[in-house]
């Protein structure tokens, strides 16, 4: 009834406190901790702060605590606290070759410098529950080895010292690094503002987009050339000093895709590359954003641009799932004006048709 | 992990600054969507984070603050929002159109007349009026630049052509000052004359879609349509259940599965002045109470 709207203020409350009492669910349970869901929910926490672009694994652990397990929900609450931040400045590239790996696999060589090396993977895992998980479960010490002093060298430096894959473009000495969160984006947008539109994308859309050209929806024949997981150094620019400082080290997942070549008259064929990269473990989701960055690509490398993939505008307009998710979900919110005014609209065009039938009617039954 | 303490109205000097400087681009040039660097606000996109973002720039210690979602000032998004500023900025806030200085409003414009020293902040989802005719910005701000409104009217043509009328019932187009199309916002069309030379300056916030646009006070804002087709705003023809309002914009409210219907205004504050004020309608007596707990229970 109509009234009903009225008290929403302690309607909101109650709803709020309700939720506070289901998130802590059953008392007799132990609660769990920000360092259980860091440490055992690993994995969920690196997704929450690659999307929230955020690299705090207390904060992220706390955002997935608050919303109760919903990974776009703690997302959304890490952008929202990462909005309110100062920024000082950026940090300069990080030297993902220097990487200390703790995996690193390449499906274009059988051997690389450095090796191929497994490190934690649910890759050649059999998908076989687990019941002995169910309860405390105590694993085997891990296998150890003394640390390599080896250099990895990044698969795509080894092909590009032969001239067989494209250079990375290197950066205008003194240009500054877009960034979409403090300028509003414009299309056509360029690689660096497409790479953080990425990076901060929802991972089961560019699963979703990245899938979609290995099917034929903007095809770029890509090879894995290496994905690398493991600890980096960040460091960042001292005016005052006058040298680079260590920030500290973060952990990073990168992802090189090999992709169909191109040449011209003028130039010698050569590989393209895909890029992806993601805070902590990612792979899924640096892979896809490697074959999403080729896709995007064509623009750039002459290439007719059909598929989803390929259009940045569709891409980059829809990949983030907490503008995705707000506007989804807004659709709850009251719409009742406007219904009403569709409703009034609808009425009088049933009542225009109610009346043009009504003549012919007659007449069909005085014939 | 310290509690970390917001600034003003919640945004730092710096971004409000930003938003400042788009907001007055837009007032001088009326219509046109200027793109600003939209913050993540801590409430969802498509909830009002430009209106927020809006209001928190222009919001002063000395503003009186209206919120209203639906017309009305109880919905609970408009709650929410109402008490993000009443926490963050400690301003006063009010259900009273006429004692604001800054209104916020979701899908409607208040039925009291506006004033000059008030502002009127809309809360909009799609800012671009051409987007479900050409879904590409690079195109639409092409067809902006160049006044190519063609499309737009090619799509009222078709609505005539095959219903008979121009099939649009709310976020109806506009031509603000002569020059360009704009969408405003996903108001009923009822509401479209009240934004044409309002005193009042209007401002519209698209956080999602990164866009800000303005209507400056006083400025000339028509309803697209054709000579022989001119615009109708539409309203149901019925006085207000609650104030016998016969000019008011109103809610159809379900009262039982008998298809009984009751109609209020959707300006709540207007319909309650005008109750205050001895007007009554159909079922605003004393019953009308007991009504309403009989339906709680039913």
């Amino acid at each position: 009834m109509y009234v009903a709207v009225k008290g929403g203020e302690r309607a909101i409350e109650n709803a709020h406190r309700l939720l506070a009492h289901k998130r802590r669910g059953d008392h007799g349970v132990p609660e769990v901790t920000l360092d259980q869901i860091s440490e055992q929910l690993g994995l969920a926490v690196d997704r929450v702060m690659s999307e929230g672009s955020l690299y705090d694994r207390g904060l992220a652990a706390l955002a997935i605590k608050q919303a109760r397990g919903d990974l776009i929900e703690a997302i959304f609450l890490v952008r929202a606290f990462r909005a309110t931040l100062p920024r000082f400045g950026a940090s300069e590239p990080v030297e993902t070759g220097a990487m200390r790996v703790q995996r690193r696999v390449s499906s274009t060589f059988k051997d690389i410098p450095g090796g191929q090396i497994l490190g934690p993977t649910f890759d050649y895992t059999h998908r076989l529950l687990d019941p002995s998980l169910a309860q405390g479960f105590a694993p085997e010490a891990p296998a150890t080895a003394d640390a390599s002093t080896a250099p990895t060298p990044r698969v795509t430096d080894i092909l590009g010292r032969d001239g067989l894959i494209e250079s990375s473009p290197r950066s205008e000495d003194g240009a500054s690094v877009g960034d979409l969160t403090r300028e509003p984006l414009n299309f056509p947008a360029d690689r660096d503002l497409r790479l953080q539109n990425l990076a901060r994308g929802d991972e089961g859309f560019l699963l979703a987009m990245g899938y979609s050209t290995q099917r034929g929806y903007g095809r770029n024949h890509p090879f894995a050339g290496e994905i690398r997981f493991g600890e980096v150094e960040v460091e960042f620019f001292a005016e005052d000093a006058g040298f680079a400082v260590p920030l500290g080290a973060i952990e990073l997942t990168e992802c090189q895709m090999v992709n169909q070549f191109k040449g011209s008259a003028t130039e010698a064929p050569c590989f393209t590359r895909g890029y992806g990269l993601a805070f902590g473990q990612s792979e899924r989701k640096t892979m896809s954003m490697a074959l999403v960055d080729r896709a995007l690509r064509a623009r750039e490398l002459g290439e007719e641009v059909r598929a989803p993939a390929q259009d940045e505008e569709f891409v980059m307009s829809h990949s983030d799932n907490v503008q995705a998710t707000g506007f989804v979900e807004h659709l709850k919110l009251p719409h009742y004006v406007d219904f009403q005014s569709e409703l009034g609209l609808l009425r009088k065009l049933r009542r225009e048709f109610a009346d043009a039938q009504a003549p012919e009617a007659m007449k069909e039954a005085a014939e | 992990m310290n509690a970390p303490a917001y600034n003003f109205a919640y945004l730092d000097e710096q971004t409000k600054r930003m938003i400042r400087r788009a907001i007055l681009k837009a007032i001088a040039i009326p219509g046109y969507q200027v793109p600003f660097a939209s913050r993540e606000m801590p409430m969802p996109y498509g909830w009002g984070t430009g209106g927020v973002q809006v209001t928190a720039a222009i919001l002063g210690p000395a503003d009186v603050l209206k919120v209203i979602d639906q017309g009305s000032d109880d919905t609970t998004n408009a709650i929410s929002i109402r008490k993000f500023f009443a926490k963050t900025a400690g301003v006063a806030t009010t259900t009273a159109t006429e004692e604001a200085t800054v209104i916020q409003t979701r899908h409607r414009i208040p039925e009291a007349a506006l004033s000059e020293n008030q502002v009127l902040v809309y809360q909009v989802p799609i800012p671009e009026p051409l987007r479900f005719l050409e879904p590409r910005e690079t195109e639409t701000r092409r067809m902006h630049a160049l006044a190519e409104y063609g499309l737009m009217h090619v799509k009222l043509y078709e609505d005539i052509a095959r219903f008979g009328h121009i099939a649009t019932a709310y976020a109806y187009p506009v031509k603000v000052n002569a020059r360009y199309v704009m969408d405003p916002s996903p108001t009923p069309k009822f509401d479209n004359p009240k934004m044409d030379n309002c005193p009042a300056l209007q401002l519209f916030g698209a956080g999602r879609e990164k866009r800000i646009y303005a209507i400056p006070p006083y400025t000339q804002v028509v309803s697209l349509d054709f000579e022989d087709h001119p615009f109708e705003p539409y309203r149901f023809n019925a006085p207000c259940a609650l104030c016998g309002a016969e000019n008011s914009y109103l809610d159809e409210i379900v009262t039982d599965d008998k298809g009984s219907r009751m109609f209020v205004c959707s300006d709540t504050d207007y319909c309650e002045c005008r109750q205050a004020a001895g007007h009554h309608g159909s079922l605003s007596a004393a019953p009308y109470k007991d009504k309403a707990q009989g339906g709680a229970n039913g």
